[in-house]
């Protein structure tokens, strides 16, 4: 059975709204620099490659989504970001300072939620603020104003064993938020997730990120994550770990699930799925063809 | 119940062996010596000399001995050890010097919390240093590893040439027996702290001190405390030894002063009473651990629980009943042949 492709825009087509936005996002001040970044695993640079040089320039309250297949190094990007990990070379500039080592500028929500089970929830929205200092009760005030914004302000005095995984990541995303970061790293956040609540926590992080002034670097494997979420999506490949493009998002905000059918969003998701998996036709890798079973009828 | 059932199993063992005549009971007690010269009356001897020497009797028409089968002395049936439970505190000393058993089991159980305060004092910091920071562990770690293989009884001797002959030696003795493994086990229960925990609080503005204090320690501590609790019970195996050196104190010198005096009812009471204060203060330290950490969840009691039970796929059940005749529904044939033509196979239902 053969069936004709839809006739799909060209991503690049973008509505006067959408260019208009993105000329307004690049005359903003650039919050994070990346400037050839690159890393290499193993002794003297000569081990296996994570990602080629690399450089992107992230202007304030942007939404960058990397995206790629496993093993493209867009975690090891995150976390050298982040400071967790030593680059090969090139530098990382918050503001316009060099950064080096983990800081409370570059707030982090990982994907496996990574809370204290030692502290309630509402303390583990206050550790930030009591590691930079501020008073118990300053801090206390402003922990249940960030869990009043994240939705969990009745579950304060909970302990995080007792919360499903959606909310323990909205703790996590209150947590980092509560320091005020100039950049929120999200590495894979709803990885873990089951797929309703995954969309759940998507329409939250956008409601989230309307309200409070922060930048967002996201990593995703899911394209239509990314394209729901992102104004511009890094598009990473493998062997060696690289950027292959950066799109500009074609679909207007604010976003709505709707969306998801529209003829950019078809585009685009059709655009990333051949930087990823090749473009269309291409064989499919086929199984050695072993069988172990019989049946009356054979599945197609 | 099968908490109840793990105390009655093993008791109603020994009740059978005490109080059953013909299990075991290797000895007879002579009730009337009859014609055997060396008899005596309450005397407890071999069954075989028994009934050797009670058929030389009656080969040289002399009277026959009689008797009925006792075990031991040594082995105390289950009634008298209850009674020497009660028993054993109320009864005086014989010598006006020696302790009353309560004194020493207070005694033993003061010992041995000198011991293990002291060791914990030193240990469990130095635990948590050498699990945070390499360089603690490459410090110390060796050495403590080569020390720990040194027995602690071995240096009872010293510890008495240098801290005297009373409790010093003894609260050593447990000192070394417990810092050394203290030292290990904590420092490996830190390094299992989860390193995401450590990132997390990294990228939030922990650093240095405070990441220790408010992150490794706290992630540690719950599993810090179950150390803490198990290797309080090796103290107690470390408390009979310590307790021989020097001058005999405490519940050890109970028990071999009772067994001096053939009192096995008692000597049993005493060891039952080390097993009970132990249970009693692991039960008490357990039930603490939900009051100051209640963020912890119950912990794994076992690894298989029952109710992930195993059942045999249904396939299996099908294939054994088309393999009786040809008559079955079509899929179960299909697995049958299936078997059939190729032994082991995975056979599925579609």
């Amino acid at each position: 059975m053969s069936f004709a492709p839809l006739k799909l825009p060209d991503y690049h087509e973008q509505s006067p709204e959408v260019a208009a936005r993105f000329r307004r996002i690049r005359e903003r001040p650039v919050v994070l620099k990346v400037r050839d970044l690159h890393k290499t695993f193993g002794a003297n640079g000569s081990g296996h490659i994570a990602f080629e040089k690399m450089s992107l320039d992230v202007h304030r309250r942007e939404f960058i989504c990397i995206i790629g297949p496993s093993g493209c190094g867009k975690s090891t990007f995150i976390r050298i970001v982040a400071g967790l990990e030593d680059a090969s070379g090139g530098e990382i500039l918050i503001d316009g300072h060099p950064v080096s080592g983990p800081g409370p500028d570059r707030g982090m929500v990982f994907q496996g939620y990574t809370l204290f089970p030692w502290r309630t929830v509402k303390h583990n929205v206050m550790f930030g603020l009591e590691m930079r200092g501020k008073d118990s009760s300053t801090a206390d005030v402003e922990a249940r104003q960030w869990l009043d914004m994240v939705g969990l302000g009745k579950f304060e005095n909970a302990y995080p064993h007792e919360l499903s995984g959606g909310m323990k990541q909205r703790v996590a995303i209150a947590r980092a938020l509560a320091n005020e970061p100039r950049i929120l790293l999200m590495d894979e956040p709803f990885g873990a997730l089951d797929a309703l609540t995954r969309c759940k926590m998507q329409s939250y992080l956008m409601q989230i990120w309307k309200k409070v002034e922060v930048t967002v670097l996201f990593i995703t494997h899911d394209l239509e994550e990314a394209c729901y979420l992102a104004d511009r999506i890094v598009v990473m490949g493998v062997n060696p770990g690289r950027v292959l493009e950066v799109i500009e998002n074609p679909m207007p905000r604010p976003r709505s699930t709707e969306q998801l059918l529209s003829p950019e969003f078809l585009a685009l998701k059709h655009r990333l799925d051949e930087l990823i998996h090749g473009p269309a036709g291409t064989e499919e890798e086929k199984l050695p063809v072993i069988k172990l079973t019989e049946a009356g009828d054979e599945v197609e | 119940m099968l908490v109840v059932l793990s105390f009655v199993l093993p008791l109603a063992v020994w009740a059978i062996v005490s109080y059953v005549p013909w299990i075991w009971h290797p000895l007879v007690h002579v009730t009337d010596p009859g014609g055997v010269d060396y008899f005596m009356t309450g005397m407890d001897v071999d069954r075989a000399v028994f009934a050797k020497e009670a058929a030389n009797a009656a080969k040289a028409g002399l009277k026959l001995p009689q008797g009925y089968r006792v075990n031991p002395l040594y082995f105390q049936p289950p009634h008298a050890v209850a009674k020497a439970f009660y028993t054993a505190f109320t009864t005086p000393p014989r010598l006006p010097t020696e302790p009353w058993l309560h004194e020493s089991l207070g005694h033993s159980i003061r010992t041995i919390m000198w011991g293990f305060i002291a060791s914990s004092i030193f240990g469990v910091p130095l635990g948590i240093l050498c699990g945070t920071y390499r360089f603690f562990a490459k410090l110390q770690e060796p050495f403590v590893e080569f020390f720990r293989y040194l027995p602690a009884p071995a240096f009872g001797a010293l510890c008495v040439a240098i801290l005297g002959i009373d409790d010093a030696p003894k609260i050593a003795i447990i000192f070394i027996g417990t810092f050394f493994q203290q030292v290990l086990v904590i420092a490996n229960t830190v390094r299992k702290v989860d390193p995401a925990l450590i990132e997390a609080a990294e990228t939030l503005g922990a650093r240095g001190w405070r990441l220790l204090t408010q992150v490794v320690v706290p992630a540690a501590i719950t599993d810090i405390y179950t150390d803490m609790r198990i290797l309080l019970g090796w103290a107690w195996t470390y408390l009979i030894v310590a307790e021989v050196v020097g001058t005999m104190s405490g519940i050890t010198y109970f028990i071999n002063q009772q067994a001096r005096y053939r009192h096995f009812d008692n000597v049993y009471a005493a060891i039952g009473m080390i097993g009970i204060i132990g249970l009693a203060c692991d039960m008490m330290l357990a039930w603490l651990a939900t009051v100051i950490f209640p963020w912890k969840r119950r912990t794994r009691k076992a690894v298989l629980t029952p109710h992930r039970k195993y059942t045999a796929p249904e396939s299996a059940a099908m294939v054994e009943k088309s393999s009786e005749g040809p008559g079955a529904s079509s899929s179960a044939t299909s697995a049958a042949n299936l078997v059939g033509e190729s032994g082991g196979a995975i056979a599925r239902e579609a």
